[in-house]
């Protein structure tokens, strides 16, 4: 792959919370256009390392920069703005509003719209809102659950919500779209089109940061893969190049300290 | 207990008849229905009016209570906050309206109306911006006491006629001269009342209703301007509620993280509802104070009216404007139809309060969402029944 621009730089980030270090001076880069994979095992610090991306959390020290710029102290809900989208490990749907509605959620992160433009119906209300309906429904059709749109986001299948938070995060037109495990809970054949619908999402200009246990998915559609363990980066690399490092094969295994050094 | 829940199915029933409808019939039912809500309290059909109190006063009252629900299920059933201190706002209203056409200014009614909305809106962003900031139960407690705090200031600061209250607040200006009964007719044109002698109705050429003139005898030319002006706000909730901004609410609702990380500034939102919320109750107190008795005084906006303001959204079907609507309605009707009663009215209210819980926990009228998520959930019911019998059978 040609040496593209870094999007998303993460410089040295540490996190503590008192005495726990969640994450220790980790450094990695995401590519503008390329697919990250982020592993480790359970307690590693990925999700973590997704809450300090989106401002959930703020960093003890280090830096996160979008496009170059920093995020420190950036408001959570100005993140959409930015270009940042991610969705949630245990899913988060607004879930007594219909499926069209959770994903113009999304759409309106960019909408300009005043409350006296929407109350009087003034032309720009009704662009925005036109615009961002057929958005809306390009998007379900993408993850394949338009003839469910005007369902309840409740009533809807595991998979189905699964398909809805990328669809959501994806209405706000994101440049990095973080997915923390999409595939969760899905049997052999949902994570097969998951895979095929992330690298249509990546094929619409999207990057993508993937956390995901299942390694199968994550080796068959990552460029890249950084591993972490207790908070720290023990290895980065390509899907080849990770499936034979042996740090990384002692942090899955759980080979004692001294074999694996 | 079962009678009563089928009553609740074939009222769904007739919910959904009526939303299966093409537009052109809706829009002509609700013509209709909106014609004869205008005409109630001349027609004074029988069962429905109140013999023991003026019927028209009771009909404001109606009004009155529908519209500050209106406004309360912005905050409750839209942004999901829940405020139990939403009679301040009522009193802020009534108390600005008051002061401002008599007290210490002698301005016009209409003049004051939108000056009112704006300072009960600029006390909603007051009490909201401190408050809003903690979730769930502690914004409930926290509000019920602002809600007193409103009453107990009201109550001692002498420049707003403490515990005695503010009398002879004037009435909107209306048009034609006021009618001096029982001998001076007033208004445009005068219009007579039916009277029903058992189900028979005969025209009642006595007392006739002046048009649009606000006197002090008779409440069914406030009744007309506040229902109209319940029209209009019922407007304007529909076209927000279809927009970003409700959107945004009921995202905030759901799920106050998720809808921040989806570029929701859901407290900004929160805000707008509260500070919404307020002014329409704050507008709702306005028509109260300037209506024929023109009297209130601190104890006219007890904590209990904020318990059924609350009750009205709850009982109506929280998050459904009409729900709202109708709760606001019942909660002001009912003790006045228990009147005859006398001693016992309140226990019947609080009767036929606890029956519309037990048979309807959902509300009078709940949200398309709330009844879409009970059909999936018995039809869950009904599967797992099934399943159950048929292991039996096997």
């Amino acid at each position: 792959m040609p040496e593209a621009k870094a999007l998303l730089e993460v410089d040295n980030a540490t996190l503590r919370f008192g005495g726990l270090t969640a994450l220790d001076q980790v450094s990695f880069d995401i590519k503008e256009g390329e697919i990250l994979g982020l592993i480790g095992p359970n307690g590693a610090g990925k999700t973590t390392c997704f809450n300090a991306m989106t401002c959930v959390y703020q960093l003890t020290s280090g830096e996160i920069r979008l496009d170059g710029k920093s995020l420190a102290g950036i408001k959570r809900h100005k993140i959409t703005k930015l270009g940042l989208a991610r969705t949630f490990q245990n899913i988060r749907l607004f879930k007594a509003m219909t499926v069209l509605e959770n994903v113009m959620v999304g759409a309106d992160a960019h909408s300009k719209v005043r409350f006296v433009e929407a109350l009087f119906r003034m032309p720009r209300h009704r662009h925005t809102e036109q615009a961002s309906l057929a958005r809306a429904k390009e998007l379900l059709e993408l993850v394949g659950i338009t003839a469910r749109h005007d369902e309840l986001a409740t009533n809807l299948s595991y998979g189905d919500q699964r398909r809805l938070e990328i669809a959501r995060a994806m209405a706000t037109n994101p440049k990095l779209l973080c997915l923390d495990e999409p595939a969760a809970g899905f049997n052999p054949a949902e994570k097969q089109r998951l895979m095929e619908l992330i690298r249509k999402l990546r094929d619409q200009g999207v990057t993508v940061l993937l956390i995901e246990h299942d390694m199968r998915l994550v080796m068959g559609v990552t460029d890249r893969i950084v591993v972490l363990e207790f908070g720290r980066k023990i290895a980065e690399g390509t899907p080849a190049e990770i499936r034979d490092n042996p740090a990384v094969i002692a942090a899955y295994l759980g080979v004692d300290e001294e074999d694996a050094s | 207990m079962a009678g009563l829940s089928s009553i609740g199915r074939r009222w769904d029933g007739v919910v959904e008849r009526y939303n299966a409808q093409p537009r052109i019939v809706k829009i002509l039912a609700v013509t209709v229905f909106v014609v004869f809500v205008y005409a109630l309290p001349l027609l004074r059909p029988p069962i429905l009016t109140t013999n023991a109190t003026d019927f028209g006063g009771v009909m404001f009252r109606v009004i009155a209570f529908a519209l500050v629900a209106l406004g309360l299920n912005i905050v409750i059933g839209y942004a999901g906050l829940l405020d139990l201190g939403y009679v301040g706002f009522y009193a802020v209203g009534a108390y600005t309206t008051a002061v401002l056409t008599i007290e210490h200014g002698s301005w016009p009614f209409f003049l004051v109306l939108p000056v009112s909305i704006g300072i009960t809106m600029l006390t909603g962003v007051l009490l909201g911006a401190p408050t809003l900031r903690v979730r769930g139960d502690y914004l409930a407690i926290v509000t019920l006491g602002f809600g007193e705090i409103i009453r107990i200031t009201l109550k001692n600061v002498e420049w707003l006629g403490a515990s005695a209250g503010i009398k002879n607040i004037p009435h909107p200006t209306g048009i034609g001269p006021a009618p001096e009964p029982p001998f001076e007719a007033g208004g445009l044109f005068e219009v007579p009342r039916l009277v029903w002698d058992g189900f028979v109705p005969s025209l009642d050429n006595d007392h006739k209703t002046a048009f649009l003139a606000f006197g002090s005898s008779d409440a069914i030319p406030y009744y007309w301007l506040i229902l109209t002006t319940l029209i209009l706000v019922l407007i304007g909730d529909r076209l927000i509620k279809d927009s970003r901004v409700g959107r945004a609410w009921e995202a905030t609702r759901e799920d106050e993280d998720a809808a921040e990380l989806m570029g929701v500034p859901t407290f900004k939102y929160k805000l707008m509802a509260f500070a919404l919320g307020a002014a329409i109750g704050g507008l709702s107190g306005s028509f109260y104070a300037s209506r024929g008795s023109g009297y209130i005084s601190p104890d006219s906006f007890p904590l209990l009216l904020s318990m059924l303001f609350v009750a009205a959204v709850i009982v109506g079907g929280s998050g459904n404007r009409w729900g709202a609507i109708a709760g606001g309605a019942l909660v002001a009707y009912l003790p006045e139809r228990f009147r005859e009663f006398a001693d016992y009215r309140m226990l019947f209210f609080g009767l036929a309060l606890t029956l519309l819980a037990v048979w309807r926990p959902e509300g009078l009228l709940p949200p398309r969402r709330t009844r879409r998520a009970k059909e999936a959930e018995a039809e869950i019911e009904a599967l797992e029944d099934g399943e159950l019998e048929g292991a039996h059978d096997a």
